[in-house]
């Protein structure tokens, strides 16, 4: 189902990170990956190596996969020194054999960052991501409450740019990508997506202050402001995110400082 | 033999649910703490039951096999959700929505149960929006909507085409915020591999946690599945790879009756298959019918480009078979003509398995621009894995397995016939029938969590003493964790030959070939002989590397394959047994001449709910009749 140019058979090598547990040491190995069809994905050529260890009775390479259409954001491996590899606002799934040449040495490396230790592998726990959310990502709105859908309008240009920000899939190439694995993209994307709408106005300060202190205690570092984030997204997310947040960021500080909240942080006032 | 009782609520359609929940049971606020539930998966039904019941003020346990319930499958889906809220203007209804979903299934969906989720639909849009969910908008800056299949109207709602995503992030955040808040006990990475009854209702879970090994029991007062589709068993599908039957197969085996087991969705619009590496099929959605026109030569074998096949020589099948709904043919109709087309050695690409979706003519009407607007991140998916240019040539797509109608039988309160055991989402088999409209996925999913189970759950837990759920240190607990444990230790003291994956692929092709798009009764005896076969075959020789006591994804697969084994057999049980063709179950022996559905209402106007009988033993078919007490059950009509 090709064009007959791209079905030609070739060979790699893969020197893939292998670490049995987050305790234990890691080290590189290297494997032979022979007989690849241009357009397998790279996730199945990784199938095809797991099924010959599997034969020789060694134990597969564990890699973090799911949906295997670019849009869960499970998939997170490096693959020669790039968060996702080769090819552009794609994820790691969506990389493709053609993509490498015969006799190529391919590096495969978990997504790297002190917030994202190794389980096993290729797999990384992610979690903090998670926990960032939880501080506050959301726009509090209990199922039952909400008005018509239709009473508040939104401007099509912010819907559209609130839409940019809200595809980030959560699988933290940006952080990957950035030497100080800074998560300044992730949360910029969602602080911008909700602070974008109407109806994330009356929460928009607590929301930028609670995920960004969040964020500073889970062990990212700061934003080194030269955009390997964006550059590595694989939904092409805009630095510009990152301005808009620091702004809000500036403006929530400061309101808070001179106008203090209330202490009740909770619901249940009353 | 189990009761069936659907317990749908007496009176005018239109006034069922209003009264329903009128007269179910309450629990008052303050008792509601005392209560505990346990939802497993938090995909758009789980997330959102698992944070609306949190609001509610029940105490919510939520485990998810995903290291991150923002990576449920609900993510994937992409063109969008129907509501009838008649923002265009163009006739929509409660009624109509109504209508059409049940037509769409092909009348073997209850009318309550669609009924209400045509009503719920407007709510869900609703809430959506008030939770920030970035919907496609008009320059005034209201709601946009498109058409689906099966629809003549525009009700579908979209956020370009990452509508799942959107939606799925809306109920992940609500879900986030009540873990926040302490309100939802969330455990990631925690496959359910167990459901534990004590006295005959559902009280609890065995839970292997993916990353240590762990294997913890946890109790409560009821138990919520929302755990998704099966779809998998086929191997190949647009199903994410760890997509599972495991929590609805082993409620199965301890007495939760399955319902329609055969009733599989097979999506017209599909990337073919390149190879046998194969390991994944990706849909292009359906959103594309609204300006795609789907063709293929007249000639047999006519192998030249599409681009030197004159229009003349291009048979535009769906528009020439149903002209009034064209290339918006419901999705079962529309995968059964391509597949006739392909069989009469009319499909396009080195395999013949495909035929075309032509932009050529949007593109001319419209402009690339405004096509590259509505569908351009599509395009970019099918460039990627083609490497080809839909923009210059027209896309080839097959059918390919995307939705399971079937699933755990549940009454009106979405209970299954154990008491306790909810089932919400594609894990049940309520509201599709036959067959499942495009955007009503979505719309079912989040119904169940936002707007039903808040109500009816209440109905089941009045009726339990609060503080009155047993610890997980009961026998039945132990018995169900030593299950767990036995299965684990037999996988990996096999020490086989052939890894999982070479199974799967087998039991898939076996699936595919014989309860696939269409199916006849010596095909199905045949499966009926092969699958136990080759279960056998990969009890007896399958290789699970490593330990139990770590991240391991070879057993986990093993477990997940096995449950598929038993269920492929059921499904071709199922499908052998319901001598009719309607919606997605197409038995050949079983056709007008034209090659559409010939449904025997008289014979199998009810849903077939099978009941497990013991390792080895022929399961149970068990009846619910379908009344339909306002609408004709008639032959579906799209031309």
């Amino acid at each position: 189902m090709v064009a007959a140019s791209s079905q030609k058979i070739f060979s790699v090598t893969l020197r893939v990170w292998r670490q049995a547990g987050p305790d234990r040491p890691g080290a590189f190995v290297d494997y032979a990956a022979r007989d690849l069809n241009p357009n397998m994905s790279f996730l199945e050529m990784l199938d095809v190596v797991n099924d010959g260890l599997n034969a020789k009775g060694e134990e597969p390479i564990a890699f973090a996969h799911d949906c295997r259409e670019g849009i869960c954001g499970t998939c997170s491996c490096t693959i020669d020194g790039k968060p996702h590899g080769p090819g552009r606002g794609v994820a790691t799934c969506q990389i493709y054999m053609r993509s490498f040449n015969d006799g190529d040495t391919i590096v495969v490396e978990p997504f790297r960052a002190r917030a994202f230790p190794v389980i096993k592998d290729l797999v990384v726990n992610r979690s903090a991501f998670d926990k960032i959310q939880q501080s506050g990502g959301f726009i509090t709105a209990r199922a039952g409450s909400a008005p018509d859908a239709n009473a508040l309008p939104v401007p099509k240009g912010d819907a559209d740019l609130a839409m940019d920000a809200a595809q980030c899939i959560g699988c933290g190439a940006c952080v990957a990508a950035c030497k100080n694995a800074s998560a300044m993209l992730f949360v910029a994307a969602k602080v911008g997506h909700l602070g974008l709408l109407p109806q994330g106005q009356a929460e928009r300060d607590r929301r930028v202050l609670a995920m960004v202190n969040t964020m500073d205690t889970l062990g990212f570092g700061s934003c080194t402001n030269q955009y390997e984030c964006s550059a590595a997204c694989p939904k092409l997310i805009s630095h510009d995110f990152i301005a808009r947040m620091n702004r809000d960021y500036l403006t929530a500080s400061l309101r808070s400082a001179f106008k203090p909240a209330p202490a009740s942080t909770g619901g249940g006032a009353g | 033999m189990a009761t069936l009782d659907s317990k749908i609520p007496s009176g005018p359609l239109a006034d069922k649910w209003r009264k329903h929940k009128t007269e179910i049971k309450l629990v008052n606020p303050a008792n509601k703490r005392k209560y505990e539930v346990i939802v497993v998966g938090a995909g758009l039904a789980g997330a959102s039951a698992a944070s609306s019941l949190a609001d509610l003020g029940y105490k919510v346990k939520c485990f998810v096999f995903h290291d991150s319930p923002r990576r449920a499958h609900s993510i994937a889906a992409q063109g969008g959700i129907n509501a009838a809220k008649n923002y265009q203007n163009d006739g929509d209804s409660v009624h109509r929505l109504f209508y059409d979903t049940l037509k769409g299934g092909d009348y073997r969906a209850r009318e309550a149960n669609v009924h209400r989720l045509a009503e719920v639909s407007v709510n869900i849009i609703d809430q959506c929006v008030a939770q920030g969910v970035p919907f496609a908008r008009e320059y005034g800056g209201l709601l946009a909507n498109r058409s689906f299949g099966g629809a003549q109207v525009s009700r579908t709602f979209y956020a370009r085409g990452q509508t799942g995503q959107q939606l799925l992030l809306g109920a992940y955040s609500a879900l986030s915020r009540t873990v926040g808040a302490g309100a939802v006990d969330l455990h990631v990475n925690s496959e359910m591999l167990d459901l534990v009854l004590v006295e005959g209702q559902a009280k609890g879970v065995v839970i292997r946690n993916l990353v240590t090994g762990e294997i913890s029991r946890h109790s409560a007062d009821a138990v919520i599945l929302a755990t998704g589709g099966y779809g998998n068993v086929f191997n190949l599908s647009t199903y994410a790879r760890g997509s599972n039957t495991t929590a609805i197969w082993r409620a199965y085996k301890r007495g939760a009756c399955m319902a329609n087991p055969c009733y599989t969705q097979i999506h017209p619009t599909c990337i073919p298959v390149s190879g046998e590496y194969q390991s994944k099929l990706t849909l292009m959605s359906e959103s594309l019918r609204n300006d795609g026109r789907i063709w293929a030569p007249k000639k047999v074998g006519d192998r030249r480009a599409p681009g030197e096949i004159p229009e003349t020589e291009r048979d535009y099948f769906l528009e020439r078979l149903y002209p009034s709904f064209g290339n918006l043919a419901p999705r079962d109709i529309a995968s059964r003509a391509a597949k006739r087309t392909c069989d009469e050695g009319r499909g396009v690409g080195t395999t013949g398995l495909g035929v075309y979706l032509d932009f050529a003519d949007a593109i001319n009407r419209l402009g690339e621009p405004a096509v590259r607007e509505r569908y351009g991140n599509l395009f970019d998916i099918y460039h990627e894995i083609t490497a080809e240019s839909a923009y210059k040539a027209p896309m080839r797509i097959y059918p390919a397995v995307h939705y399971t109608m079937g699933g755990l039988w549940v009454d009106y309160n979405l209970m299954s016939n154990i008491p306790g055991l909810f089932v919400l989402g594609e894990a049940n088999f309520s509201d599709h029938g036959a067959n499942r409209l495009g955007a009503s996925a979505l719309m079912q999913g989040l119904a169940d969590g936002y707007f039903v189970i808040p109500y009816t759950i209440g109905d089941y837990l009045a009726g339990q003493k609060p503080g009155s759920r047993p610890g997980p240190e009961g026998a039945e607990f132990k018995q169900a964790e030593a299950n767990v444990r036995g299965q684990t230790t037999r996988f990996l003291a096999t020490k086989g030959k052939q890894p999982v994956s070479y199974f799967h692929k087998k039991l898939g092709k076996l699936v595919w070939d014989y309860c696939g798009m269409s199916r006849t009764k010596a095909g199905l005896e045949t499966a009926l002989r092969e699958i136990p076969a080759l279960r056998d075959e990969f009890h007896a020789t399958v290789n699970v590397p490593g330990s139990a006591e770590t991240l391991n994804q070879s057993l986990e697969q093993a477990g997940r394959v096995a449950d598929f084994f038993e269920l492929g057999e059921l499904m071709c049980r199922d499908a052998l047994t319901r001598e009719e063709s309607c919606g997605g179950h197409f038995r050949e022996e079983h056709q007008f001449p034209d090659g559409e559905c010939k449904r025997d209402d008289g014979k199998f106007g009810h849903v077939a709910a099978w009941e497990y009988q013991g390792e080895g033993k022929v399961p149970l078919r068990n009846t619910e009749p379908l009344n339909y007490e306002f609408t004709k059950m008639s032959v579906r009509n799209y031309k």
